[in-house]
């Protein structure tokens, strides 16, 4: 894809940490199965204010709090699922390279979470109600994190 | 028709996609219960707003579930991770039966309170839990390390994936 990029990528995968894991039985699929927790974890802090923007769901008190007491947890699930994300690539860095999948993933994640933690928090601070403008946020944090969520999972595929 | 290049990923990718609509807000709620956040919203708009989502979501996944399982019955019947799976969803399931029967029938009694009853957080913890546990044996079905094929394995492996030995 960016062959400039290539001799990073043979380093992750030559790393201790990667080769360690490569080498183990279960690891990979224990840091797996944590990263679908995670994805379980980010999937609901996300939708839980997303469906609010949209007018689907909670009507309870404001937007603004609602989002506010969403934000550890969502920020907690990106941690577990950076972390253990990771670990994943380490271990198998060069097919992520030759992985197309990992590259619609790897390139759309940066846009989603600038978006969320920028641009859809700053919005949700300051809504009052539900609007177009809402609808149109919640919509496109929905679709930017379905990408990234739908590329995740096809590189095990391809 | 499972045996298709497409068909099976698409079904795989749903349900896995599916455990961020249906566990993610099953969590939240029991996030509420637990009383460890959203204290300005109550229980009852949980139940009644965003439950209806969750919902949603366990009807796509038993679906694309039981799908996935009939491509290879006899394979999931005795995986291990499977067997393990489906004793976490019953526990779940009584769970929700409890915790619909008897917890939330009063809950215009602690509809308000940021930190509910014991019972409630017992509740919520349980499912928190258990749903967690769900998507990690879920995902571990995918491993064949303990499947009666794979020989020796020790006698407990063999009873619990309920393997039938040929006699020696």
């Amino acid at each position: 894809m960016y062959p400039a990029l290539l001799p990073f990528f043979e380093w992750c995968e030559a790393t201790g940490i990667g080769r360690t894991i490569r080498e183990s039985l279960w690891m990979f699929p224990i840091l797996e199965a944590i990263h679908l927790v995670g994805l379980s974890m980010l999937g609901g802090a996300l939708l839980v204010v997303d469906f609010r923007l949209l007018g689907w769901g909670l009507k309870d008190g404001t937007i603004a709090d609602l989002n506010r007491q969403a934000r550890p947890w969502l920020l907690g699930a990106v941690a577990l699922m950076l972390g253990t994300g990771v670990l994943l690539f380490l271990s198998e860095a060069i097919k992520c390279y030759y992985n197309t999948a990992f590259w619609v993933k790897i390139t759309t994640l940066p846009v989603a979470l600038g978006f969320t933690l920028a641009i859809k928090d700053r919005f949700a601070r300051n809504a009052t109600y539900t609007s177009a403008d809402s609808q149109l946020v919640a919509s496109a944090d929905i679709l930017l994190w379905f990408i990234v969520a739908a590329g995740g999972r096809w590189i095990g595929f391809s | 028709m499972l045996e298709s290049l497409w068909v099976w990923p698409l079904l795989e990718s749903t349900h896995v996609l599916s455990i961020a609509l249906f566990v993610g807000t099953a969590m939240m709620m029991d996030l509420r219960l637990m009383g460890l956040t959203f204290g300005g919203v109550r229980a009852s708009d949980f139940t009644s707003r965003l439950l209806p989502w969750t919902r949603a979501g366990f009807v796509v996944m038993v679906v694309t579930g039981l799908l996935v399982f009939y491509s290879n019955p006899v394979r999931y019947y005795h995986n291990i991770f499977f067997r393990f799976k489906v004793l976490l969803m019953i526990l779940a399931g009584l769970n929700i039966w409890l915790f619909h029967s008897r917890i939330h029938r009063k809950v215009a009694e602690w509809d308000l309170l940021a930190s509910p009853p014991p019972a409630a957080k017992l509740a919520g913890a349980v499912s928190f839990l258990a749903w967690a546990l769900i998507v990690i044996s879920g995902r571990l079905i995918a491993y064949n390390w303990f499947d009666c094929d794979i020989q020796p394995q020790p006698a407990f492996v063999n009873w619990a994936a309920g393997c039938v030995l040929p006699a020696e």
